[in-house]
């Protein structure tokens, strides 16, 4: 059934009467990533101010496939498991080449994870789950919906707001001041920043219809389907996804001589889906013809003010790697923000954010441009070695490996980071942490519930972590009490860690410092580096 | 990048070589001789396997065809 959209009240914001002392976070933007900033800075007691010019949640299912990692801090953050409920569970992918299947992928073949691969959920729910989740805080979230930044002025140390509400205009002032405004940023563009990188010239349609019978046909299980030169569309390539609901996403290549308005019509529309589809009934039940661009800020950070997901970069959507990408900001600046917001952590530590996530975001841009090229050859060379590369596929499994529909969105090693101190270990510095069941006093568990949102030691085997300050501990396969310590039942946690071995992991779950003795200095240190002091 | 000196690996049997790539591709029209060496540049590539060498290669390719 269609998703029933219901508005979020307004009320009159205390500025309209009188002044608003100065507020330590403004989050510019209710959607999935400014939602999430204010849920991580709220679970580190951070208070926030959420302003949206709108007051429902997204129109359309947009952002629809939830990686694994985001999956994990979502857990954190308090709707994982919600999601996970609700959402379509994947992890295969198939390529198909004409009507031929041509190559496919599994995202997460070993077992051991809370979470899977992928979860496909409409971005409506995540909205929703993350505003009612929002609501958990009433004393440090303040959801302001119909709040409109018209205008917003930087300082050194902080930064000036006009806001339209139904009611009049008023003035907010911010120590930090959080664009989550999305690809359109009127933040970004009110400071004139040039925004800059790929634009793709090839136009498609995306169409969400709801039908009883699956147009996987007898597969059972939803997988990501992915066709070039479909039988059934005059097109370059199709791609097919199941959402919840009976929902199925479908995304039609279009070509570059197309007239976005005339196609986005039902009477385009309806005949293209039922050449796929067949005579089977359906109700179409969102859709937009889009163009994508491949682009990013300079900086994420200028002075006061913050780029946060989509407003800081755009990729195109074959990788998931846009809204799964935007959670991570967040999970690497929430923490940042806290600490420099009750004077942990000198502001330079919020410069770490741009390098990391400006890392991570030219990492998301390449690949996803590479998978775009692939999908849009721009010459005849191109197309030439495009087709041939899936005519060598047939036979061939060096050529499957070269196909690329999307490189689904993974977390960014953070291994070059000024925050990390190198070395040698199972789990590299720098990675995110992997999951693992785990068996404790209070039942089973899992690495990801246990090791999140605060600098922890995790430590393996016979070996004892020491006690330090602003650092929690935990124990695996150890006998010890004043920490939480766990068993690991399948083994996964030592496969995936190693033994005799301590893990400095951040509060992003990062790996930022792996010891094989307990050496409280270089512990120390390495704290200390992590945390924005000079190492 | 330095352009690397192509020397011979063939030996001996460089025109045996060179008289199969030419039958490799008779009877084909000029498209579908486009489309068999684009199929035989990817299949070399992934039997050089090494990334840097192809990178040197792909520029010694581009550089000679500009004399």
């Amino acid at each position: 059934m269609a998703y029933a959209y219901t508005p979020f009240p307004y009320s009159p914001p205390p500025g309209l009467t009188a002044p608003e002392p100065r507020h330590p976070v403004v989050i510019v933007g209710a959607g999935p990533i400014g939602l999430s900033m204010a849920v991580d800075l709220a679970l580190r007691g951070v208070k926030s101010v959420v302003l949206d010019d709108n007051n429902v949640v997204s129109l359309g299912s947009r952002a629809i496939c939830w990686a694994n990692r985001t999956l994990e801090i979502f857990d954190r953050l308090g709707i994982g498991e919600r999601m996970l409920a609700k959402g379509v569970t994947w992890k295969v992918g198939r390529q198909f080449h004409g009507d031929r299947e041509v190559y496919n992928f599994d995202l997460l073949p070993e077992p051991g994870h809370k979470y899977p691969a992928f979860v496909n959920l409409q971005q409506y729910y995540i909205e929703q789950y993350l505003v009612e989740r929002a609501q958990d805080f009433p004393d440090l979230i303040d959801l302001r919906f119909l709040n409109k930044v018209t205008d917003h002025k930087g300082h050194a140390d902080h930064v000036e707001l006009t806001i339209e509400t139904p009611d009049g205009p008023y003035r907010l002032e911010t120590d930090w001041y959080i664009a989550c405004d999305g690809a359109g940023s009127a933040t970004r563009k009110r400071m004139a920043l040039p925004f800059e990188g790929q634009t793709f010239d090839e136009h498609f349609l995306i169409a969400d219809v709801e039908m009883e019978t699956s147009p996987f046909g007898n597969h059972n299980t939803p997988e990501r389907w992915f066709w070039f030169a479909p039988p059934f569309h005059n097109g370059q390539s199709a791609l097919l996804h199941k959402q919840p609901d009976n929902i199925y996403r479908i995304d039609l290549q279009l070509g570059p001589e197309t007239d976005p308005k005339a196609e986005a019509t039902e009477e385009k529309v309806v005949p293209r889906v039922k050449q796929m589809l067949g005579d089977a009934p359906f109700r179409l039940d969102w859709m937009s013809v889009y163009k994508f661009h491949c682009a990013r800020l300079e900086k994420f950070v200028h002075d006061r003010v913050i780029f946060v997901g989509d407003s800081a970069h755009v990729v195109s959507p074959f990788g998931a790697r846009g809204g799964n990408g935007g959670v991570q900001d967040v999970d690497n600046l929430g923490w940042k923000l806290a600490a420099v917001v009750r004077g942990e952590a000198q502001p330079s530590l919020i410069e770490s954010y741009d390098i990391e996530r400006g890392h991570a975001a030219d990492e998301n841009m390449r690949n996803s441009a590479r998978a775009t090229n692939f999908m849009t050859p721009k010459t005849p060379i191109e197309a030439l070695f495009r087709d041939e590369v899936l005519n060598l596929a047939a036979d061939h499994p060096f050529a499957r490996k070269l196909i690329n529909s999307g490189r689904l969105s993974q977390p960014c090693s953070l291994a070059h980071s000024p925050l990390q101190t190198s070395g040698d270990a199972p789990l590299e510095p720098g990675s995110a942490l992997l999951d693992a069941p785990l068996r404790g006093p209070a039942g089973e568990t899992w690495m990801v519930q246990e090791a999140q949102g605060a600098f922890t030691l995790l430590a393996i085997g016979n070996i004892t972590p020491p006690e330090l300050p602003g650092i929690a501990r935990i124990g695996i396969n150890q006998n010890v009490s004043d920490y939480p310590c766990f068993s690991d039942p399948d083994g996964y946690a030592t496969r995936r860690y190693g033994s005799e071995r301590l893990y400095l992991l951040r509060p992003d779950g990062h790996v930022c410092a792996s010891f094989d003795h307990a050496d409280s200095a270089a512990i120390k240190a390495a704290h200390a580096r992590a945390t924005g002091a000079c190492s | 990048m330095t352009l690397p000196t192509l020397d011979d690996n063939l030996g001996t049997e460089g025109d045996t070589v060179y008289a199969a790539l030419m039958t490799a591709h008779e009877g084909l029209s000029e498209s579908e001789s486009h489309a068999l060496n684009a199929r035989l540049v990817l299949i070399l590539a992934n039997e050089i396997g090494d990334r840097s060498r192809l990178e040197e290669l792909f520029a010694a390719a581009r550089a000679a065809g500009r004399r």
